[in-house]
């Protein structure tokens, strides 16, 4: 290993550990009882004695996040074909697009969960894929229209088909921009699917567990789901990194 | 009999100018087009006519605007004018066909292909069928013959300019296109790398020969490539002078200091000048 992969490695690990010890050293200092504020020390006792709980939970929210937005890669991206090959349709459908991503999902939780009681998984995924759907059809409507004109001709001269063009040049181009947009819809859909879990009790996911930490005034419990939360966000997070390296890596900078 | 003699005049007419027509592998009869915009219609070619005959290099320089590209797009069958006709073959293009290959100022490489799959990207249209290892012997030979052996796997982004324009040069040749449609390819080249490509084209013709059509602004570049040089009026554009070029056999670069060339290249200026609208020699010297 050269130094430099080494100290790609130590320098989170050591950014880590020093703000862990500046939020033990507050609580001590404050001398802050359990119940007002947790501490890092008293994290790993509350996460070991639930740790069945957090696994189950856990995996609940991971597969309803991923399930929720692979609807929003599915439908974002028919959705951002459609506005970035037809001027109509883009001038139609963005104000919409706009409003819809305006409303704050919170309000909507309830609203879904009214229409589909009772059909938890379902509610989840759905919140999860509309608060996510947005920044991906922007993201591939914006390659597609922006697309110069000459690569589209290089193959529409030889009698290509605008699927074919679209296949071959527009795609491949725009997977930059999406898996962009990808970082932040991933994100986004594990708020989503948090949001539904704390909103609408019905015990599963890490909002959940959540939930019944703060009714039973657990705050070690609390803060163990939250570092938990973050440490899901950041495994899905670093998930779609390794996809954008494997399918866009030739759009990283090269040293020159 | 004299009837009789009269109908095999006319069919033997008839019979060359068929014959005629096969020759002359691009004709533009009275194209006028005009781009329908917000402001209104903007007429771009008027009563245009232009004729490539098989085999044969013509370069077309206009001012700035005039609708050059709009010409290229027409004969590569991506637009249809509003009236008049655009020929290949002697047949009515009514859309785009396989037989054309295209080059532009931007190379338009695709940087998630390397050097040689960018190169062999038509024959996956043109030849779906073709075997794989078949499209990238053809790609290699044109790489070869351009000099770009030992960049076959590197991306576009890894090569220089030049060396991106004549992987482009050889994509637009790969399916071995009837015409080569050229809009300003040199354009964005420094002096000495234009120049080397100039030869390059002479080369790749003398190797594969193709009929052309070059759009330039360069005047010695035109009087260099082409058989034949064509000069637009400014916007809406009409063929307005045709030079021919009549100098077979190879061309060395210093050609273009003779003192034919140098006749050549004044009649284009005075021309240019006329199509710019500000009428030869009466401004005196620009
Ligand atoms: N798609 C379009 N819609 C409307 N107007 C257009 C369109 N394309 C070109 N034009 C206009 O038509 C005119 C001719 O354009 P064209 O690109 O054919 O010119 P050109 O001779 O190639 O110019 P240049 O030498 O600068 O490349 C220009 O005035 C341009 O503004
Ligand atoms: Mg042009």
């Amino acid at each position: 290993m050269t130094r430099a992969e080494i100290q790609k490695i130590v320098t989170p690990i050591l950014a880590i550990i020093i703000v862990l010890a500046l939020w033990e050293f507050w609580v001590w200092y404050m001398g802050w009882p359990t119940y007002k504020m947790a501490a890092p020390s008293d994290l790993w006792p509350a996460f070991w004695q639930y740790r069945e709980l957090f696994f189950i939970n856990a995996w609940q929210t991971l597969w309803r996040t991923v399930v929720g937005l692979g609807l929003a890669v599915v439908v974002g991206t028919i959705l951002g074909m459609i506005m970035g090959l037809s001027r109509v349709m883009n001038d139609a459908l963005y104000p919409l697009l706009v409003g819809f991503n305006a409303i704050p999902k919170a309000t909507v939780v309830p609203v879904v969960a009214l229409i589909f009681i009772g059909q938890h998984d379902f509610n989840t995924i759905l919140v999860a894929f509309m608060i996510s759907f947005f920044p991906i059809s922007v993201s591939i409507a914006i390659g597609l229209s922006t697309l110069e004109p000459e690569y589209r001709d290089i193959l529409r001269s030889l009698g290509a088909s605008r699927f074919t063009v679209f296949w071959k040049i527009a795609l491949p181009k725009t997977l930059p921009e999406f898996f962009g947009a990808l970082k932040v819809a991933v994100t986004l859909a594990f708020i989503g699917t948090n949001l539904v879990e704390i909103v609408t009790p019905h015990g599963r996911g890490l909002g959940s567990l959540f939930d019944s930490g703060r009714i039973a005034s657990n705050y070690p419990l609390m803060f163990a789901v939250l570092i938990a939360l973050a440490i899901l966000g950041i495994v899905l997070y670093y998930f779609v990194v390794a996809l954008e390296r494997i399918f866009a890596g030739w759009a990283e900078r090269r040293p020159t | 009999m004299r009837r009789a003699y009269r109908a095999r005049r006319f069919l033997h007419g008839l019979a060359e100018s068929v014959e005629e027509r096969m020759r002359k592998l691009i004709e533009i009869e009275n194209v006028t087009h005009a781009y329908r915009t917000v402001a209104g219609p903007l007429p771009v070619l008027d009563n245009l006519n232009l004729s490539i005959p098989q085999g044969k290099f013509c370069a077309v320089v206009g001012p700035s605007g005039c609708g050059k590209s709009t010409l290229t797009r027409l004969i590569a069958g991506l637009m249809f004018p509003d009236s008049g006709e655009v020929r290949l073959h002697g047949e009515r293009v009514r859309s785009p066909r396989k037989t054309v290959g295209m080059a532009f100022q931007n190379p338009v490489l695709l940087e998630w292909r390397t050097i040689l799959q960018n190169v062999i990207l038509p024959l996956e249209i043109v030849a779906p069928t073709m075997a794989k290892a078949q499209k990238e012997a053809r790609a290699r030979e044109l790489l070869a013959m351009v000099g770009l052996e030992d960049f076959e796997d590197k991306r576009p982004s890894e090569l220089s300019g030049g060396m991106r324009q004549r992987a482009s040069l050889c994509r637009s040749l790969v399916h071995k296109p009837d015409i080569l449609i050229l809009d300003e390819p040199f354009g964005a080249l420094d002096a000495f790398t234009r120049e080397d490509l100039w030869q390059l084209m002479h080369k790749l013709r003398a190797e594969e020969p193709f009929t052309a059509l070059l759009i330039t602004h360069d005047l010695r570049e035109s009087v260099y490539l082409a058989d034949q040089v064509v000069v637009l009026s400014g916007r809406p554009a009409t063929t307005q002078f045709v030079l021919d070029i009549d100098m077979p056999g190879p061309r060395p670069i210093d050609m273009l200091y003779s003192t034919q060339s140098v006749d050549w290249l004044a009649q284009l200026r005075d021309q240019i000048e006329i199509a710019q609208g500000r009428g030869a020699k009466t401004e005196g010297a620009i």
